[in-house]
């Protein structure tokens, strides 16, 4: 029985997509559901529960976290990106223009976690071959689409950081 | 109206971008979980972890002390509102809330309801139930037997566990060609319990105002119009008090299609409490409680000649239903689409026998991206002509190719009683051939065997039947089978086109707009489409079962025909012409002989409310209820060159080439899309998905760590072709196509893994091939390492 921890809020400061937040929470509430419920962040969605689908996954400090099982007290001063950080001055992120170019989403429930993870991957390695992509997207799972245009999605997207460089 | 009338060029068979996505990609769809309504109340569900047991009590009111809990329901609750049971879409009962037993692992319980989540979620674990576990039936072999435990006690009529027994076809005609035969080739197979699960798992919000009555009910629903009807039948609401609106919905495959516990017991909730009540479900309940698919256990024969011409077919087959038969049901075609497993074939005789038992196990049977048992029947015809092949000593694209419904005979009546539209079965096969270079990898098979290595070549040449349908034929619960379309084109020329289908990700915003824009020249930026809301849309079934496109497309075409007519009418009147001397091209109306006497179908909106004849009603609009007059036979032939591991069992996909008929393609891409997303499917049926049970009922495959899915690092790269033959009753010649590969596919990949150890004799490894399954296969013909 957790229920006592109710009294227990811990107050702890983040900076969600530049913007920085300091909120009571309770120690258990899960980072997906503190974007989701306490700054209306809607875009990270919640497929599985267990760290398997990747729908939640989110940047913290650059790196792909997935948000249904880390602890919103775990990111207490640090950086966390969702998709409503990816496009910046009204210009989407290429990510999010491959996807729209090369079909990689249909109903759109994983894509978040899909393009976050991609563009985690196009920070580190602006060229990533067919394997490097198909291996980082591998915690991410996708039921509609397959991952054939996801992957020409990431493929678009590094052409265009590319062309733009 | 001619023909060069409704040839409106330049919009089909254009790969339009999707506009849907620009709200997906910023992350601005809105799901169900992201509906938030002031006030509201969130419930979590008390699931047995007993698969069979007596409930003796059920104590809540430690849950109901807890701070912040505000109610619990059980089963007692609602059965004093009759709301205990409710109906499944084939016309059994299913329990909302378990009143008297529970009949499976994870079947609904009790209901907190609680101003948070997570206070909803803990008081779960303050609801004291007393079981009496009893004796548990995990397959529908063992509910057949003469001592299994009774599952229905609880029905009156029902004294075994057997669901149904239906037969199709002409035993004695098969009989006969069975007789006569030279060669019987026979597969026993199953194909196992897996599951839809749609990324989105199920969830509602369920909002009565106490003042008015009037019931919103936010829900992941694939037919909110029928969703609608259900709940007014069901709880005894009035039909136009009870909204359903299905918002942006994240992935469905059928598992969206049923009526769930969960929305009903939030729905009275609400109008218990007065206040919004949100329920969402999470992956272990959407696993273990809601529509599974397939589970059919198939025994057949086929009968050929010595050259190896197909005499007749002869299917038994055994579902396992699990507690509560809820397959979408058409009541005229009691076997389910199972007719369809004649497939491609022009065999003379065919007799096909059903049989479906209750289990301790969850209802459904719905779907997994088709199913009306089509895939199921699919399957089995695609495995048992490739066993037939080996049998016989014939190439396996030969023996396809010799028995395939010549295009010339189409339409074709089938020896099950479908009437097949249109075919070209061989150019289809012809083209993934080439595309595999199917004679080099029979040659490179020979050399690779003589090196000890397995290379395997699958074939799948598929017939579907999809786009239910005729309603003089196809319902469910009684409700007829159309779908419909409503088109307003306002003034400036812009249109609002709403439909009774209901997208979960299959473009319908972009694919309908694009009809709109074929047939009135109005560009599909300029078209809206909405779905979703049964108070804003006209009557319809939903989209399922590949039905979108065949119905509501169809709508759409005919529903922006009769705008044109009208249409027509205006532009006489504006260019002071006889309607007769106007000809449509490009989106206007010009007098013949003089084209720059000209009214765009912009300038016609306008003039609907501005300068409309006298005689003649305002505006431009029109509705169709479209009820098509056959269904649609969508078909294609699937390759898959694998390499098995003689070492592991472990299995490499070398290539896939997949060439798909469905007709006219509106928007390719998005069609392309539809089959890649079907064959990443298709692999994970074939490769890795199961949800199966251990010996007391326990669900194994509760959760995605147990129930695999295919990532990107194991799903291969597909290769893609197309051949074109027209749906000749569909108004722009397309058929259904968004199952068509998770229907064709799960063959092609067994096929080629068997076609890899066919020369050992090994004739059928059960779905799905793990390698431990491939390697007993292996071990036990002496191939393995």
């Amino acid at each position: 029985m957790i229920t006592e921890a109710n009294q227990a809020t811990r107050e702890i400061t983040v900076t969600v997509n530049g913007q920085e937040h300091s909120l009571e929470v309770e120690p258990r509430l899960l980072l997906a559901h503190f974007l989701r419920e306490k700054l209306g962040l809607t875009g990270t969605h919640v497929g599985c529960d267990t760290t398997s689908c990747g729908a939640c996954t989110v940047l913290v400090d650059g790196v792909p976290i997935k948000s249904c099982t880390h602890f919103a007290v775990q990111v207490d001063g640090r950086e966390v990106k969702t998709v409503e950080g990816l496009a910046q001055g009204g210009e989407l992120h290429p990510i999010q223009r491959g996807f729209h170019e090369e079909h990689g989403l249909q109903c759109g429930f994983c894509t978040p976690g899909m393009m976050l993870v991609s563009a985690a991957l196009l920070e580190e390695n602006p060229d990533p071959s067919e394997e490097e992509i198909r291996w980082a997207l591998s915690g991410n799972i996708c039921r509609c689409t397959g991952y054939q245009n996801i992957v020409k999605a990431v493929q678009w997207a590094a052409n265009e950081t590319k062309e733009q460089a | 109206m001619t023909a060069a009338e409704t040839e409106q060029k330049g919009w089909l068979g254009r790969s339009v971008k999707r506009k849907e996505d620009s709200r997906f990609i910023v992350g601005r769809g809105n799901y169900i979980e992201d509906i938030t309504l002031p006030g509201m109340l969130y419930m979590s569900i008390l699931r047995s972890p007993f698969a069979h047991a007596t409930i003796n009590s059920i104590d809540t009111s430690r849950a109901a002390e807890l701070p912040g809990v505000v109610a619990v329901v059980t089963g007692e609750l609602l059965a004093e509102h009759n709301l205990a049971w409710m109906p499944t879409l084939s016309g059994d009962t299913q329990a909302v809330l378990a009143t008297d037993k529970v009949r499976m692992q994870g079947q609904e319980v009790a209901c907190v309801i609680a101003e948070d989540p997570y206070v909803a979620h803990d008081a779960l674990e303050l609801i004291d139930v007393d079981y009496d576990p009893l004796p548990v039936v995990t397959t529908p072999q063992a509910a057949l037997e003469d001592d299994a435990p009774l599952i229905r006690d609880d029905k009156e009529e029902q004294a075994d566990n057997r669901v149904y027994h239906w037969e199709a076809g002409d035993a004695e005609a098969t009989d006969q060609a069975f007789a006569e035969a030279d060669r019987v080739v026979e597969l026993v197979t199953h194909y196992p319990r897996c599951h839809p699960a749609p990324l989105e798992c199920c969830g509602c919000v369920a909002d009565v105002n106490p003042a008015t009555g009037k019931a919103t009910i936010y829900m992941t629903s694939q037919a909110p119009h029928a969703h609608r009807t259900v709940f007014a039948l069901v709880a005894g609401l009035p039909e136009q008090n009870i909204q359903i609106i299905s918002p942006d919905i994240g992935g469905g495959f059928g598992n969206k299609v049923p009526v769930y516990p969960g929305y009903v017991v939030a729905t009275a909730a609400s109008l218990l409490l007065g206040r919004p009540v949100k329920w969402i479900e999470d992956r272990t309940g959407n696993l273990i409680s809601t529509g599974f698919a397939r589970d059919f256990y198939m025994d057949g024969k086929l009968a050929l000649s010595e050259d190896g011409t197909m005499m007749g077919l002869r299917v038994n087959m055994l579902s396992d239903q699990g507690y509560a038969f809820a397959d979408a049901q058409p009541s005229k075609f009691k076997a389910g689409l199972f007719h369809i497993v004649t497939g491609s074939y022009a065999i003379p005789a065919a007799h096909v026998v059903t049989e479906g038992a209750y289990t301790n196990k969850a209802p459904g049977g719905v779907a997994y991206r088709c199913s009306f048992r089509v895939t199921e029947a699919s399957y089995f015809i695609e495995r048992l002509v490739q066993t037939a092949a080996y049998e016989l000593g014939i190439d396996p694209a030969e023996l396809r190719r010799k028995n395939f419904i010549p295009p010339e005979d189409f339409p074709y009546t089938s020896a099950t009683g479908f009437e097949y539209d249109s075919g070209n079965y061989e150019a289809a096969l012809d083209q993934a051939l080439e595309r595999v270079g199917y004679r080099e990898l029979r040659e490179e098979q020979k050399l690779a065997r003589a090196e000890g290595r397995l290379l395997g070549i699958g074939l799948a040449s598929f017939t579907e039947v999809v786009g239910a349908g005729p309603s003089r034929q196809y319902d469910i619960l009684g409700i007829k089978m159309f779908d419909s379309a409503e088109l307003r084109v306002h003034p400036t020329g812009k249109a609002i086109l709403k439909l009774g289908v209901k997208s979960q990700g299959q473009g319908h915003e972009t694919t309908f707009a694009q009809i709109v824009a074929h047939e009135l020249g109005i560009p599909p930026e300029d078209v809206t489409v909405q779905e979703g809301d049964t108070d804003n849309t006209p009557y319809g079934l939903g989209t399922y079962a590949s039905r979108s496109t065949p119905t509501a497309g169809a709508a759409t075409s005919v529903a922006a025909r009769k705008v044109r007519d009208k249409a027509r009418k205006l532009a006489a009147h504006l260019l002071e012409a006889a309607e007769d001397d106007l000809e449509w091209s490009e989106g206007k109306f010009s007098v013949k002989g003089a084209p720059d006497r000209a009214k765009t179908i912009q300038e016609i909106a306008f003039a609907a409310y501005t300068d409309h004849p006298e005689g003649m009603e305002a505006g431009l609009e029109a509705v169709n209820y479209y009820d098509p007059p056959n269904m649609t036979y969508p078909f294609g032939t699937y390759a898959v060159v694998v390499e098995v591991d003689r070492g592991t069992g472990r299995w490499d996909v070398k290539k896939v080439v997949a060439v798909d008929d469905c007709g006219t393609r509106i928007n390719p891409m998005i069609v392309e899309g539809q089959i890649m997303g079907g064959l990443t499917e298709g692999f994970g049926t074939a490769a890795m998905e199961l949800i199966t049970f251990d010996e007391s009922g326990n669900c194994i495959g509760s959760n995605f760590t147990d129930y695999l899915l295919p990532t990107s690092w194991e799903t291969p790269s597909f290769e893609l072709g197309e051949t074109v033959t027209p749906s000749p009753h569909h108004p722009i010649g397309a058929k259904g196509v968004g199952e068509s590969a998770t229907v064709g596919s799960p063959a092609a990949f067994v096929n080629a893994v068997i076609d890899a150890l066919a020369h050992a004799g090994i004739r059928n490894v059960d779905m799905p091939l793990t390698p431990d399954k491939v390697w007993g296969a292996l071990n036990e013909a002496g191939l393995a390492e």
